[in-house]
């Protein structure tokens, strides 16, 4: 039991962490669980269909279907991120601005809900088509079937608690900073989905050059640890990144930068004085 | 949706690329029986392309994973898989299936 739980735990962390991340970037917005929940909802769909079609993906293009289902998906998400970065520029000092005036009301703006409620459904549903396939693995083989399958669901609990826990410490940030970090860490993630999907490229075959190793660090912080996880979804670390992984993220990195300054309004901000008395 | 335009997507890219690649690689084979990896040691050469078909006998699927190759692959159950890996510096990289990590274990041997 303790190993369907780790195991199930360890696929929901991705999830979510973003989740969290998102919950806490959307803070103040009226309908957002309504949106969350649907991303999470179809997510979970979506993962059923793709566990129910593996054998189809993982046969389609010369046995390369998965990889390419997982890079799109990877590609998507990072271009979602890289829309409510750009909006959040635009928009962002205002909001923050009227969520201070008025304590922790609702803020009237408008959010690329949409984009974000993509991004907690391809996360959950990258993540939720492994988890559906392990118990299905487990069903299908009956012995102990109810006491893994238990630990599965006790898996996904704690990675809803994990969820919860990432929202809360979050929220301990004052209102004035939230969407700065919420930014900043959107960007890291989004670097991160980069590097993977090239790599998911690499393994499907399509991409085949700057492969090369550029450093192992899987000595002090392994990849597979609990801490190396945690890093690899929050930041992209990777403990054996190809060159091509890290052109990716700087590449992501910059774009994100870019794209944060071109949205910004070019007119001087007069919100600052209201504000800091 | 997102699903429908990724295949789509994916069609797209797969159609420009894959045939390309494929032919440099070399090739090796690996059975899942038992939840157990056939052989359990690889050895492959160094600097190198390679293509590793894992096929898995047994009903239920498993996850090919290795955060050392770099690779997460589920292989369902009675089908096969291509893993592809490398270009890879000399040493021992460690793989398992993820869904039966107690038993599944092998290990890349690059020289």
């Amino acid at each position: 039991m303790l190993g369907a739980l780790v195991i199930v735990f360890r696929e929901a962390i991705e999830a979510g962490l973003i989740i969290g991340i998102v919950m806490a970037a959307t803070r103040g917005v009226a309908d957002r669980v309504a949106w969350i929940g649907l991303g999470i909802g179809l997510g979970a769909l979506g993962a059923g269909v793709i566990a129910l079609f593996a054998e189809s993906i993982s046969g389609a293009f010369e046995g390369s279907g998965q990889e390419l289902l997982n890079a799109c998906v990877l590609g998507a998400a990072v271009v979602m991120l890289m829309w409510h970065n750009a909006w959040m520029a635009r928009h962002g000092r205002e909001m923050a601005a009227e969520m201070t005036a008025v304590g922790q009301a609702v803020t009237s703006g408008k959010r690329p809900m949409t984009a974000l409620a993509v991004v907690v459904g391809l996360a959950v549903l990258r993540e939720g088509a492994e988890v559906v396939l392990f118990l299905y693995g487990i069903v299908a083989t009956g012995t102990s079937a109810s006491s893994l399958f238990l630990g599965g669901l006790l898996g996904l609990a704690a990675g809803a608690a994990f969820s919860a826990l990432t929202y809360y410490g979050l929220l301990a940030i004052p209102t004035r900073y939230i969407f700065t970090v919420t930014t900043v860490l959107i960007a890291f993630l989004a670097a991160g989905m980069a590097a993977q999907a090239v790599q998911f490229l690499d393994a499907a075959g399509i991409i085949d050059v700057l492969g090369q190793r550029l450093w192992d660090t899987s000595g002090i912080l392994p990849q597979d640890g609990i801490l190396g996880r945690l890093l690899h979804t929050l930041v992209g670390y990777t403990d054996r990144p190809s060159e091509l992984q890290l052109i990716a993220y700087l590449a992501t990195l910059a774009a994100m930068a870019l794209l944060t300054w071109v949205a910004t309004p070019a007119r001087p901000q007069r919100a600052p004085a209201s504000r800091t008395t | 949706m997102a699903l429908v335009r990724g295949i789509v997507f994916a069609a797209l890219l797969a159609g420009l690329t894959v045939s390309s690649a494929a032919a440099l690689a070399q090739d090796f084979n690996l059975v899942i029986r038992d939840h157990k990896f056939e052989p359990a040691e690889l050895r492959v050469p160094s600097g190198k392309r390679v293509s590793i078909y894992v096929s898995n006998e047994d009903a239920t699927p498993e996850e090919f994973d290795s955060t050392a190759l770099k690779v997460e692959k589920v292989i369902p159950g009675k089908s096969k898989g291509l893993v592809r890996i490398g270009p890879l510096t000399p040493g021992r990289y460690e793989f398992m299936g993820e869904f039966n990590a107690d038993t599944a274990k092998g290990v890349v041997i690059v020289e």
